[in-house]
């Protein structure tokens, strides 16, 4: 489990990153917190000509609000998160998926843009942009674009930053005036990736559900707006009879495949399952918003 | 006795841990040697293949490489490792002509560091045949099924047919007869260190030096020595001051010792390897995984008549020694907690396309009790009784101690009624049941579960040859084996201090700490004056074939040499004290670390007393051997051979356990939670209750892992699919759960200080009472687990299933 051989860069600046990245032409892979990458270099599934290490640039590094979302730069890490009074106050739906982010260790090296930039299946960070409708800023040598989730996440592990091009920030809206929401997961341990996730944010106004978010992990190779879910809730409200019937479509929607850990079918029925539990959760807290 | 019971007893802290917790453990990857190549491992991708051809020149060429071993060079310079069967399985350190489980090792670089070595790795050319793969052990014996020893014939390494007392008789006068089909998983131990070996080879003297932490037992030391043409006094094997953990499996480590003393040998360098994580996970060792059928006939009363149990053990792609093992370890307590006097067992040991088996904690007992303890509850669930009550009806007694079982164990002591109802009383067991109630008619899923073990420790190395035919046994010139001992060594140096010399070759035991403890009692001083040294040197220690840290066996074996070697000198030590003040040794007593009259106050200090062996030879008396140390030599006596009927104490000391589990179970996902677990252990006398209480919390949650989460799990083409700790779950400090300790005391009659093993402890009752707390949970549902590990998916289908048929 040793990797085998790179050329190592650790550049200071976003320009001088790219730069490097131009020179290797797709072959070199950014280095963020190494919660992944690592593991696929010793295990040699993965061998780029060079790395290049994000950890030195500190312009990466920051929380911010703007434009009505929370911007995060690709190095902030998820243990900042964790504790960011900005991310308490204007999106705690995020303080309590990053809780379910690997381990307090992991969190202290993992970031934000390494995360949703290896697009695991099953990882938190993906959910949540997609349910809550974010974005992702790259840029690259022929400028800066921004990306929606559902263009971003192309497939396992596979996303749209293109050769040369490198993930910037991550915005994800404040969470709107009388919400819900709550994140829901089932895991075998503690701190794995999940079996199911499910990540929901409901906005109830005067007993209306004027607008319903949420996304489903851990069920195909990329994280699943469920926007029939969405509808429903959005027409029928967020009442007992509407969730189930919201659950039971979500369960409807999604593809999952078996592996060592879960049979498909126990996938999808834990989709039903923990959307229920996610909706039921926001739904009493969008009331007691209201 | 002791000079005074001041230590044994206390819960001391860890002598151990001041020079972990600051980082100065010394383990093998730490070690520096001179010299020093990295070696890396090419290992089978095939779970079987034909090796047509090994092209290792651009290997050969790469950078800082000097050198590389293949099957070629085994086959030229090595034996094949004995066996325990009579299959003639070749077992060699690496493959020859054909790879038998995925990770099997085929060629090994030696560079000049690990990075190097892997590069090159990628370099050697290997042609292989791919062979159809079996991975299931009834499939494995089927006529059509593919072979993996050409020479066998089949993939049955072992077989035994074996009966005590009269079951048919039993089975005949049954009013109830239960049968049912077990699974129990493949696991392992996951040490926090992996394998690690340096091995030199010194070519003027012809002595092979192998560093390693290797934990016995020693038998493998001259298994290894033929092995590699040596002989046993030109190979030495040394094992750091510390080693990180095992459970068993690093007594599987030695197939490595003969492929990196090989390398050494060949190469001409230092050779360092140390295996990594996911080496280990492929290919280091795991107990096996196990079919079971059993039968169980018993009175409608509750009285259990006799069982009948047909199973088979997977041990992977060749039979390991000590395997077969796994069939006959416990053999001695094949009977558990209970009366019962019939019992017929057919043992199968199969071959198959998975990685190699081996000792892991509790060594073939969570197969055992997870099979009886189930039976006996479904024959509770079957008369409609409290599964309470069927254990109490079928206990062996208080007063039946010693207790000789059907099949030859001995049951030194114990009160299992006792144990059994101080569980009840902790777990508030009655209470547990209304609780029940209330929640089953709320719709809930509430289980409570009961299991009981028979904890043998201290294995006598004569249980191994039960893998034989009495008839083999039985020939003229056929050499039984038997025993189980252990050594010490306690010395005072020219200032009166002592020091305490084992080879016992602990992974954390604590044997630092207890050995002071032991000797402190005996000579009357203080654990903190004492020096423990516990590293191992084959050339330097005094050991035997048994000698190790396995079974359990340290609590019982390596305390009562402790004890023994020091009161031993302390013999001496009066001897030399009544000569000085010229009294008769009667008359002088050995207390609070010196020696003194009876009667007229005279003391002479342990330090004065050195001080005239030491500097003064002229004083000490005549006929007197010179020098102050002593050494025992501690020998089971009931540790014979097995006799013609197959019968054998396969252990020297047995403790108890007896556990309540109370569980539930989330009707929706299937996780299970557990609420309640009181374990109740009878393991004599206590030495150090702290260390008493981490090895049944570490037994616990090994098993809980067994139960819930690990599991070496491969597809049917032999593939393994959990190579990382991704997919290899190993339950961690979230998942484990709160533990209610309590304790009964049986003083062993075997052991000096009345003490016996407990360090596999709950890891063999865990998987039994989890099991039936759960299926005690889901008895609305109709659901029986049968099968582990209970993954929430597992179960969800289960549930499902039980659900569609309402």
């Amino acid at each position: 489990m040793k990797p085998p051989p790179f050329e190592y860069h650790d550049p200071k600046t976003v320009d001088e990153a790219l730069a490097i990245l131009g020179r290797y032409g797709g072959e070199a892979r950014l280095l963020a917190g190494g919660q992944s990458l690592m593991a696929l270099l010793n295990f040699r599934l993965s061998s780029p000509a060079a790395l290049v290490d994000l950890n030195r640039i500190p312009e990466l590094s920051y929380i911010k609000e703007e434009g009505g979302q929370l911007r995060f730069g690709a190095m902030t890490r998820q243990r900042q998160i964790e504790f960011s009074p900005l991310v308490a106050k204007r999106l705690p739906l995020m303080i309590e998926a990053t809780r379910m982010v690997g381990h307090l260790p992991t969190r202290t090296r993992g970031t934000i843009g390494g995360s949703i930039a290896h697009a695991d299946p099953s990882a938190e960070y993906p959910a949540l942009v997609t349910a809550l409708d974010g974005e992702m800023v790259l840029r690259g040598a022929s400028g800066t674009r921004v990306v929606k989730p559902a263009d971003f996440f192309q497939g396992f592990l596979t996303t749209a930053i293109a050769p040369g091009e490198m993930l910037l920030e991550v915005r994800i809206p404040v969470t709107p005036a009388h919400s819900g929401w709550a994140f829901e997961e089932f895991s075998r341990r503690h701190g794995d990736f999940a079996i199911v996730e499910i990540a929901a944010m409901l906005t109830v106004d005067n007993g209306r559900c004027t607008r319903a978010q949420v996304a489903a992990s851990g069920v195909g190779g990329t994280p699943l707006k469920l926007r029939p879910v969405e509808e429903i809730l959005e027409r029928e409200g967020v009442g007992e009879k509407a969730i189930a019937e919201a659950s039971a479509r979500a369960a409807e929607l999604v593809d999952p495949t078996s592996d060592l850990h879960a049979s498909a079918d126990y996938r999808r029925h834990l989709t039903r399952v923990l959307t229920r539990r996610a909706l039921t959760r926001a739904a009493l807290q969008a009331r007691g918003n209201n | 006795m002791a000079a005074t019971q001041k230590w044994v007893g206390q819960p001391l802290k860890r002598a151990e841990d001041p020079h972990l917790l600051v980082g100065q453990g010394v383990f093998i990857a730490d070690q520096l040697f001179p010299n020093v190549h990295h070696a890396a491992v090419l290992r089978s991708p095939h779970a079987h293949a034909r090796i047509r051809s090994i092209d290792v020149s651009a290997a050969l060429g790469a950078p800082g490489v000097v050198g590389v071993v293949t099957g070629q060079d085994a086959l030229k310079l090595t034996r094949p490792f004995a066996v325990g069967v009579r299959a003639p399985v070749k077992y060699y350190c690496m493959a020859i002509d054909k790879v038998r489980f995925v990770g099997e090792p085929v060629a090994v670089v030696v560079a000049a560091d690990r990075y190097l070595a892997e590069d090159a790795l990628d370099l050697i050319q290997v042609d292989y045949e791919p062979l159809p793969a079996v991975v299931d052990v009834e499939r494995a014996l089927e006529a059509d099924a593919p072979i993996l020893h050409e020479e066998v014939g089949s993939n049955l390494a072992c077989h035994r047919h074996i009966v005590y007392g009269d079951p048919e008789a039993a089975f005949a006068a049954a009013e109830v007869v239960i049968s049912e089909r077990f699974v129990f998983p493949k696991y392992g131990s996951t040490p926090i260190e992996t394998y690690g070996i340096v091995a030199s080879f010194d070519r003027t003297g012809g002595v092979l030096t192998i560093h390693s932490n290797f934990m016995g037992p020693f038998i493998l030391h001259p298994l290894t020595a033929r092995a590699l043409n040596l002989p046993e006094n030109k190979l030495r094997f040394v094992v750091p001051p510390d080693i990180g953990g095992s459970f068993g499996i690093k007594s599987s480590i030695f197939p490595y010792l003969g492929l990196i003393g090989l390398a050494a040998m060949k190469t001409g360098v230092t050779v360092k390897w140390i295996e990594d994580r996911r080496e280990h996970l492929l290919a280091s060792s795991s107990g096996t995984d196990r079919i079971a059928y059993r039968e169980l006939a018993a009175r409608r009363d509750g009285t259990i008549l006799g069982m009948r149990s047909r199973w088979y053990d997977n041990v992977g792609g060749y039979i390991r020694s000590p395997e077969p093992g796994c069939s006959f370890r416990p053999i001695g307590n094949w009977f558990g907690a209970y009366r019962f006097q019939n019992l017929e067992a057919d043992a199968n040991v199969v071959m198959t396309n998975k990685s190699l088996t081996g000792p892991n904690r509790g060594y073939a007992c969570g197969h055992l009790y997870f099979e009886i303890e189930r039976m006996v509850d479904l024959l509770a669930e079957k008369i409609e009784m409290d599964p309470a009550e069927v254990r109490r009806r079928n206990f062996i007694q208080a007063d039946e101690f010693p207790y000789r079982t059907p099949s030859g164990g001995l049951y030194d002591s114990g009160d299992y009624p006792a144990a059994f109802e101080k569980a009840l009383e902790v777990a508030d067991y009655a209470g547990l049941r209304r609780e029940q109630e209330k929640a089953r008619a709320a719709g809930r899923l509430f289980g409570v579960g009961l299991a009981v073990a028979v904890d043998p420790s201290v294995s006598n190395m004569g249980y191994v040859t039960i893998a034989l035919d009495p008839e083999i046994r039985g020939r003229p010139g056929y050499l039984p084996k038997s025993g189980a001992l252990e050594a010490a060594t306690v010395k005072v140096d020219p200032l009166g201090k002592v020091i305490g010399l084992m080879a016992s070759t602990p992974q954390g035991q604590g044997h630092r700490t207890i050995v002071a403890q032991i000797i402190a009692d005996e000579l009357g001083i203080t654990p903190d004056e004492i020096t423990i040294v516990d590293e191992m040197d084959t050339f330097t220690r005094v050991w035997g074939i048994s000698s190790g840290t396995y079974s359990s066996r340290f609590g019982s074996v390596g305390t009562s040499a402790a004890a023994l070697a020091a009161r031993r000198l302390r013999e001496k030590l009066i001897q030399l004290a009544s000569y000085l003040m010229e009294v008769p040794p009667e008359s002088v007593v050995w207390s609070e670390g010196g020696a003194r009259h009876a009667n007229n106050g005279q003391v002479v200090s342990l330090k004065e007393l050195a001080g005239r062996a030491h500097w003064n030879l002229e004083s000490i008396p005549p006929g007197m051997e010179a020098g102050l140390e002593a050494t025992a030599v501690f020998s089971f006596p009931e540790a014979k051979a097995p006799d013609l009927q197959d019968r054998v104490n396969s252990s020297n000391t047995y403790g108890f356990i007896a556990e309540v589990m109370a569980v539930e179970i989330d009707p929706d996902t299937a996780a299970i939670k557990i609420l309640k677990y009181v374990t109740v252990h009878d393991a004599g006398q206590i030495i150090n209750p702290a260390i008493v209480e981490g090895q049944i919390y570490g037994g616990a949650l090994h098993g809980l892992g067994g139960a819930l989460y690990e599991e070496m799990a491969y597809d049917e083409q032999g593939q393994a699919l959990a190579g990382s700790f991704m997919d290899y779950l190993v339950p961690t400090a979230h998942e484990a759960v709160k533990l209610d300790i309590a304790h009964v005391v049986s003083p062993s009659p075997f052991t000096t200080l009345g003490a016996k093993g407990l360090g596999e402890s709950s890891s063999m009752t865990v998987p039994a009472v989890i099991a039936n707390a759960v299926t005690d949970a889901l008895k609305p549902l109709g659901v029986k687990i049968r099968e582990l590990p209970i993954t929430p998916s597992r179960l969800w289908h289960l549930m499902e299933t039980a659900r569609s048929k309402r």
